[in-house]
């Protein structure tokens, strides 16, 4: 780098005077969101020891609980984040070689399938609500009272206890599902709203092959939380499959 | 290479970062590191007046063995937040957010941080998170501890619990933001030339802790916000009664409350390696060793957390292996005071303010870092756990460390950050008030600890009151002693001396640009072509037998 | 610029891979592969699940994600913080699991 740098004009308009060059900042731009989500997985990896402890001290408790979650709902709701990943990683690349519509229909396919998720979501909470799985008295109204169902009974809405499994160790674990699904559904809506300022930008022609980074910064960032979902999925949903017919 | 003697400079010109623009907006609405290391600065110091004000009802209360100032209720408040306030408002942020702000994009030769807009963001969370918790203070306070152990946090507690665990929460993005700022800065914007090691050990020693910062800070925020929701909504992750555990708890708060006192001490440790290399005029000894052990503590101090849990009913096998682990952990910070001493020997050292307070560090950091490794062995921890032992131990290392260095550092560049000087027979005279009062307030705490005295109570046996009475009339001496910096600084940035762009005659390359500084920090972007601590031979300088801090007249 | 545009192909393959993934982990979480050892009994079904989660994990990560890539200062990022949820997970474990080898009140 020249001495002179410092003294040419700034050519790009979105370079930021205390950068050299726009490599620079790009270079500052993505490392600072790979800090960033390295924070992030710490954040969710606290929730993942507790839900690691409990599930290895409780395992019917925790089997029952998660035989009683929609397994529809959970799988189509992978598959809509899954598609949500490819669309946003289409639309960088959209972005990297210059094509700005296809860019910006990706963009928008996105942000819907990411609301998508999140109407899912909502009403598997709705769900819950009704049966009254939500946990302790988070709900002043409707404290933690499912219905269990005896021996033998065959009740969608009533939860069927494996083994020695309680209704106490059943709440902990509705305890957990609501603090790593909702963080998660926390961070969508986040990504949603980050999604929809790149999108009026888009539409400005503000993104380009010279300047894309924030497309690709927070692209890094709906991919996270997709991956979150990834390790979400299995691990409240698929554990006790297997001892459902028990 | 004796280029910074003949370093040319401009007619420095009149307009600096201070008076480039006027008006609050300028202030509140900046995107300079300066300014908003100087924001920083402010409510910093506030937050330590009110922790301070805590430690004095302590101390007050303490002089007599009956409970007989406040009730055993409002003590336990007085402590908790003491605890909550020095550690999440004034500890954690201290060098990092002034100093570091400051200093880290000048000292790699950029014009700002990598970030600007979100220095600024982390400035206003943590007013925001500071604001929250004085809240939580004045509507009735928290009595837990600032450990806030359950279940009494979750479940007995009535105190404002969530109000103060919101605010620490919120408080945390600053740390983690300035920690993710500092990181990027440092690795995409060093000037041409300024290669890793010829970065300041200072820069060495923010990265480390902003490595700290990054991966741990989030554990806490998940741990606070899991404890306030258990309060809210009455369910036990951590309630053994809900059939929780409370353990779980230790075990997060301490994964990050433990390399926590890592982001408070790294940083005043890389204060200290530029003052005693600078004040000695001698290049550092095994500079490589010394940037090493910053990331070697940054590591290894996330390996011993469950020091903290002895005795908690963490298993025994764990206990051990965390007890080697905390063993293990302070080899780094000696291979730091080795180096330092090396660097002393046959140097050319000038007692300087700075220099006190940067030998005071080194003093104090080993007696803090020696009782560390009692407390590491299970054995005696067992014996001292809840003790005054443990109370001194962490005294000296976080105001006889950490805020030594604060405090040297401050001084070392307040001709920087201001323009002017300090007087300094007035710092030489208060560091050693500081110096003497606070180790007549902690030294006997450690004998009262090891005799028995337990912490956190308000009342104790009549036994251990002569120890109490010292240590309060070591506070009284420690708190005139930090309020004489407090009015000087103010003094000087009316009536003190101006300072020259290089009032020290020193070759790093903060010092190389005019003092305040402009703006943009240099006038154009330096070409780094010397070492650190680059310093002509002993013959040449000027300083040799003589106090190098007397300033020059224009 | 330095950077390198991954074909629309790779993009595709990796969608398709992770659908994949998706419909496996769920198939096998309806099986039991609990395995017998002695007085213990491995969780076969929590490793099979965990392993089909982790590879898609990486792919999101190496190609989604453009680690694959990236420079060597972007994998030790993402190393690191592998590494760092590890160390959490592992020693805290090194108390709970080895409580009950010894008897209380000895």
């Amino acid at each position: 780098m020249s001495h002179a740098a410092s003294a040419e004009p700034h050519g790009h308009p979105a370079l930021q005077h205390h950068f050299e060059n726009m490599e620079q900042q790009r270079e500052a731009g993505t490392l600072g969101m790979w800090v960033f989500l390295v924070t992030e997985i710490m954040f969710f990896g606290g929730m993942f020891l507790a839900y690691t402890l409990y599930r290895s001290a409780y395992p019917s408790a925790f089997a029952s609980a998660s035989n009683h979650l929609d397994i529809t709902m959970g799988a189509v709701n992978t598959g809509v984040l899954i598609l949500s990943s490819f669309t946003m990683a289409m639309s960088v690349y959209f972005t990297q070689i210059g094509k700005s519509r296809p860019q910006i229909l990706c963009l928008i396919a996105t942000i819907i399938l990411g609301l998508t998720f999140l109407g899912i979501k909502a009403v598997e909470y709705r769900q819950k609500y009704e049966d009254s799985l939500i946990p302790g008295r988070l709900i002043p109204t409707r404290p933690f009272n499912p219905a269990v169902a005896y021996e033998g009974e065959v009740n969608e809405h009533k939860l069927h206890l494996i083994g020695n499994a309680t209704v106490h160790q059943v709440e902990l674990f509705y305890w957990i599902y609501f603090a790593m699904t909702g963080m998660h559904a926390l961070h969508m809506i986040i990504g949603a709203g980050l999604l929809t300022f790149l999108l009026y930008f888009s539409i400005k022609g503000r993104y380009g092959p010279e300047y894309h980074s924030p497309v690709e910064v927070i692209g890094l960032y709906w991919h996270f939380v997709d991956i979150v979902w990834i390790f979400l999925f299995p691990l409240l949903y698929l554990l006790g499959r297997h001892l459902e017919h028990v | 290479m004796k280029e910074f003697e003949a370093f040319d400079l401009p007619q420095p010109s009149k307009v600096n970062y201070i008076n480039a623009q006027y008006g609050l907006k300028s202030w509140l609405l900046t995107k300079d590191h300066k300014r908003i290391a100087l924001l920083y600065l402010g409510s910093i110091t506030f937050f330590f007046f009110i922790g301070g004000l805590y430690a004095m009802m302590i101390r007050l209360e303490l002089l007599t063995p009956q409970g007989d100032l406040l009730q055993s209720t409002t003590y336990n408040k007085v402590f908790t937040q003491h605890g909550i306030i020095m550690v999440f408002f004034f500890l954690i942020p201290s060098i990092p957010a002034t100093l570091g702000n400051f200093l880290v994009p000048m000292m790699i030769g950029a014009k700002d941080l990598a970030f600007p807009r979100i220095n600024l963001l982390s400035w206003y969370i943590y007013m925001a998170g500071g604001l929250i918790t004085i809240y939580a203070l004045l509507a009735g306070g928290v009595d837990t501890g600032w450990t806030f152990y359950t279940p009494f946090s979750t479940t007995f507690s009535n105190s404002y619990v969530v109000a103060a665990g919101l605010g620490i929460f919120i408080n945390g993005f600053s740390s983690i933001l300035t920690g993710l700022n500092f990181i990027v800065t440092i690795h995409t914007m060093r000037a041409p030339g300024m290669t890793w090691f010829r970065l300041p050990l200072f820069i060495w020693s923010h990265y480390a802790t902003s490595l700290v910062m990054i991966l741990g800070t989030p554990v806490i925020a998940i741990t606070v916000l899991l404890l306030a929701f258990e309060r809210v909504a009455r369910v036990g992750i951590f309630d053994p009664a809900l059939g929780g555990d409370p353990i779980l708890f230790q075990h997060l708060f301490w994964f990050y409350s433990h390399p926590a006192v890592y982001i408070m001490v790294l940083p005043s440790m890389g204060v200290v390696s530029e003052l005693i290399a600078n004040f000695s005029r001698k290049n550092i000894f095994g500079y490589k060793f010394v940037a090493f052990s910053s990331l070697a503590i940054a590591v290894f101090g996330f390996l011993v957390w469950g020091h903290h849990l002895f005795v908690a009913s963490q298993s025994v096998y764990a206990g051990m292996i965390f007890s080697f682990l905390s063993f293990a952990v302070a080899i780094p910070s000696a291979i730091k005071v080795f180096n330092w001493t090396a660097t002393l020997y046959k140097s050319s050292i000038s007692f300087d303010t700075p220099m006190l307070y940067a030998l005071g560090f080194i003093g104090l950091f080993t007696v803090g870092g020696m009782t560390g490794l009692f407390l590491a062995a299970v054995a005696v921890d067992v014996h001292l756990s809840d003790t005054y032992f443990i109370v001194a131990h962490f005294h000296y290392i976080m105001v006889g460390g950490a805020l030594m260095g604060y405090l040297g550092g401050l001084h070392y560049w307040w001709p920087k950050i201001s323009g002017r000087m300090y007087p300094e027979g007035w710092g030489r005279f208060s560091a050693l008030v500081i110096f003497v009062g606070f180790n007549l307030t902690f030294l006997p705490q450690f004998v009262a600890g090891y005799l028995g005295m337990p912490r956190r109570y308000h009342a104790y046996p009549p036994e251990f009151q002569v120890f109490n009475v010292l240590s309060s009339a070591g506070a009284s001496i420690l708190g005139f002693g930090m309020l004489i910096p407090a009015i000087y600084f103010v003094w000087s940035m009316r009536y003190g001396k101006v300072a020259e762009s290089n009032p020290w005659h020193l070759p790093g390359l903060e010092w190389r640009t005019q003092s305040p500084p402009p703006t943009e920090n240099f006038e154009a972007t330096p070409i780094v072509t010397w070492e650190a601590y680059e310093f002509a031979p002993p013959e040449e300088t000027q300083v040799v037998g003589k106090f190098a801090g007397e300033l020059e007249t224009a | 610029m330095s950077e390198h545009i991954v074909p629309v192909r790779v993009y595709v393959t990796i969608f398709l891979v992770l659908l994949v993934g998706t419909a496996l982990t769920v198939l096998a979480a309806f099986q039991d592969f609990s395995v017998r050892l002695g007085t213990h009994e491995i969780p076969f079904n929590t490793v099979i699940a965990l392993a089909i989660a982790v590879t898609k994990a990486t792919f999101v990560v190496l190609y989604f994600m453009h680690v694959r890539y990236s420079s060597r200062l972007v994998w030790v990022v993402v190393t690191s913080a592998l590494f760092w949820l590890a160390i959490m997970f592992a020693l805290t474990f090194s108390d709970y699991w080895t409580r009950g080898w010894l008897p209380v009140g000895y």
